[in-house]
């Protein structure tokens, strides 16, 4: 393999594991958040042990989060350095901005509000993990906005042999950064709330700590119902936008080969890449797709046959995670409806708690696909339209990068068993007992 | 001007980022030789616990800034130190989870497997970071095209090996220190005098290190051209004389304030030797990336120095309080309730 397939492999393994923690800890921080303020509002000591309990899960998560974004920062320059010197002066202000306005006061307050239980007053305790659940989706805001900018960029000029500022605010406000941020966090909370939900099943059903995990399991079903509804419609807005913005990834997403008015969508089909076509299509919707990619029955759909094959993503893998990202979405929806009738009395429903303990899964699938989605259906380019892949990666030996590969594949495998090795004793310790004389109202 | 003002606040990073996870990266290095038993070590990671993770932003944002102020360095200087700034990264994640895992098992083989965890994460860090900057002040090989001409062997060079040590030894001192304002009793003596010790050979080292660099290194061409720079190694000296004094007056939070000037001072006086370079080619000084040919645009600049200029003094003042938050020396008490961050 060559420098460039390497660099692909390596960033692909680093992002991916990085989002297996990350959006845990975008949706949890909230939920922890909201447990404790409820705490300081009405002193129900159950709130406490709360948001110490599912705290405990989230500062496993929270770490390997951190450890693992240090390495995608620095990989820019490592292996994608074409990439860096081309776009550094709008992409790398956009990292650099996100660590000063956000990751400082993330990391900073998190270590505050995990060692100062006793010494902060309990509303000035709850202040410090609301900073800590702002500053995260503040971070993933800077992210998302340099990610779309990789996706659709705008606001700048091609000058000095690279691509630099023009217009900070069309970088910061565009269309696009608004509906990936979203639909990522979005994607983030539904994940956060069937994590708990799903842990607090497994209680449920052995009938360990009712009180405490039917609370849970409430706050977070309410949670992800919401926006579980809201990913749903709002998917639907940010599909209208890449079909605007990224017609090759539209004609990948739907495996749609030939250039149609009025183009029809199937429920079901397989791609045959090799032969341009599709293998069987089952489940037609007449003029469904021009419908929902651009509001009009009659609108032309361009197929991929009529863009060069060297512009085309590769279209089995954006079909498949694309279907499956929203055939998840969907279930999500279903999911968390059914439970909201089921709420008032979850335990009379072990058959539902154990479809949510198994669920648990289900959203971290759902958001690696969408980021497949995202980034192997931008291929060929890094930044959509404006540079190639392999026009951005590093002048390096290969040697090199198959050692540092080989090291990330062992070393974040071992990580990852670790992590949830600790997050499952965690899990399953269930919180600490409740005080013996529990003083309602009394706050301090 | 803008690319000057941005060269200056690198170098501020960097300084700020070696003073801040210096004690930290010190505290791992030494702990295997300093702590006797388990309440030992638990007071070692209970002193960095609430401070080493927004020490560590530091360094994102220094890494973070010379993409974005500079971002031809950060392409050239990133992918040529490959495999040593792998390496950096490896250690670093392996510090992290160390001290995040360590206390979630309570079983001793599980600590002794975190504990070198944290050792290695700290030492190797600081060990690297000395090597890499060494090699920065001294150059590096890099071609016409921007290509490193190199492997990770030619950075290890007596220069670079020489810096290497040296930050080590920086950070154990800066560790010992650290850790003697926050201890009590027996260990807090013993933190003492490790810092009391590796006093001289700090010293020696650094004398060494400051011949090493007239001999191998052009950076003193900007201390003769503008003689009132040398202000900077002076205050750097002059801090590393006051930290024997008030180690010897057993005033440790002075000690600690002498050797973070100590350590600024050194980062800073390479820095400012460097000018205007970034990146020193050792093949050919025209192939040198500079602050002239490596900047970013002036909007760029001038939008990030708008941020930079609200909210790092933003940071400094929530960090400095978390500082006042846990000033105390570690009690039994906080080792009873460890959450396990």
């Amino acid at each position: 393999m060559d420098v460039l397939m390497l660099s692909r492999l390596q960033f692909a393994a680093a992002t991916f594991f990085h989002f297996l923690f990350v959006p845990l800890t975008l949706g949890l921080s909230i939920l922890i958040a909201i447990m404790e303020t409820k705490y300081v509002r009405t002193g129900d000591e159950d709130y406490r042990r709360m948001a110490k309990f599912w705290g405990k899960i989230f500062l496993v998560n929270f770490a390997v989060g951190v450890v693992t974004g240090i390495t995608l920062e620095f990989q820019f320059g490592t292996n994608w350095s074409r990439y860096s010197r081309y776009v550094g002066d709008i992409f790398g202000s956009l990292l650099a901005i996100e660590a000063t306005l956000a990751f400082f006061l993330e990391s900073t307050f998190l270590a505050v509000w995990a060692f100062s239980w006793n010494r902060l007053s309990p509303r000035f305790h709850a202040v410090c993990i609301w900073l800590v659940a702002f500053a995260s989706n503040l971070s993933a805001l800077w992210i998302l906005i340099a990610n779309s900018w990789m996706q659709h960029p705008v606001g700048y000029v091609l000058r000095n042999g690279r691509a630099e500022m023009q217009d900070f605010l069309a970088v910061v406000t565009q269309r696009f950064a608004i509906q990936q941020f979203i639909h990522t966090v979005s994607g983030a909370y539904i994940l956060a709330g069937f994590v708990v939900m799903g842990i607090s099943a497994y209680h449920l059903l052995r009938r360990q700590n009712t009180t405490f995990f039917t609370k849970s399991f409430r706050l977070a079903l309410g949670f992800a119902l919401i926006f579980s509804v809201v990913e749903i419609v709002q998917g639907d807005l940010h599909g209208a936008e890449v079909a605007k913005i990224q017609p090759t990834k539209l004609a990948a997403l739907e495996s749609i080969w030939e250039t149609e008015a009025g183009a029809p969508m199937y429920l079901f089909l397989i791609p045959d890449p090799g032969r341009e076509k599709n293998l069987m299509e089952f489940g037609r919707i007449p003029k469904g797709l021009s419908m929902l990619a651009y509001r009009d029955p009659n609108a032309v759909v361009k197929g991929l046959k009529d863009f060069p094959k060297n512009d085309r993503p590769p279209v089995t893998l954006t079909f498949v995670a694309f279907r499956v990202m929203v055939g998840l979405g969907f279930l999500f929806v279903l999911l968390t409806v059914v439970g909201w009738f089921k709420r008032k009395n979850l335990e009379a429903s072990p058959g539902y708690l154990k479809l949510m303990l198994y669920a648990i899964p289900l959203p971290y699938i759902a958001l690696q696909c969408g980021w497949i989605v995202a980034e192997v259906g931008r291929q060929p380019w890094i930044v959509y339209g404006l540079m190639r892949t392999s026009d951005a990666v590093s002048p390096i030996a290969a040697s090199q990068v198959w050692v540092s590969l080989v090291a990330f594949i062992l070393v974040y495998s071992l990580l990852g068993a670790v992590a949830y090795y600790l997050i499952a004793k965690f899990a399953k310790q269930g919180p600490e007992p409740a005080p013996a004389v529990a003083n309602a109202g009394e706050v301090s | 001007m803008l690319p000057i003002i941005w060269f200056i606040l690198w170098g501020v990073l960097w300084a700020v980022y070696f003073m801040l996870d210096g004690f930290d990266l010190g505290m791992g290095t030494l702990m295997p030789f300093l702590a006797k038993d388990e309440t030992d070590r638990r007071v070692i990671y209970r002193a960095l616990g609430p401070f080493w993770d927004g020490n560590e932003v530091w360094l994102i944002t220094a890494g973070g800034v010379t993409f974005a102020a500079f971002p031809t360095t950060y392409a050239v200087m990133f992918s040529g130190l490959y495999s040593a700034l792998m390496l950096i990264l490896f250690a670093l994640i392996l510090r992290g989870v160390s001290i995040a895992f360590r206390g979630h098992v309570d079983n001793p083989r599980w600590q002794r497997v975190w504990d070198t965890g944290f050792f290695l994460g700290s030492f190797l860090p600081g060990l690297l970071l000395g090597v890499a900057f060494a090699n920065l002040f001294k150059g590096l090989p890099i071609d016409a095209d921007g290509i490193y001409q190199g492997t990770l062997f030619t950075l290890l060079n007596p220069y670079g090996l020489a810096g290497g040590i040296l930050f080590v030894l920086l950070f154990i001192v800066h560790g010992s220190l650290w850790l003697a304002v926050k201890s009590h009793g027996d260990l807090h003596l013993r933190a003492g005098r490790l810092a009391a010790k590796t006093w001289p050979v700090l010293l020696i080292m650094a004398v060494l290190f400051l011949l090493a660099t007239m001999r191998w290194t052009s950076l003193f061409d900007n201390y003769a051209a503008r003689p009132v720079l040398l202000l900077i190694p002076v205050v750097a000296v002059a801090a590393l004389i006051a930290m024997r004094a008030f180690i010897h007056r057993a005033q440790w939070w002075r000690a600690w304030f002498a050797s973070a000037l100590t350590i600024v001072g050194i980062t800073l006086f390479g820095v400012v030797g460097l000018f205007p370079d970034l990146l020193k080619s050792s093949l050919n000084p025209a192939y040198s990336l500079t602050v002239f040919n490596s900047s970013s645009s002036p909007l760029t600049l001038k939008i990030m120095l708008g941020v930079a200029l609200v909210f790092v003094p933003l940071v400094i003042a929530y960090q400095i309080w978390v500082h006042f938050l846990f000033k105390d020396k570690v009690q039994p008490e906080d080792l009873a309730e460890e959450t396990g961050y």
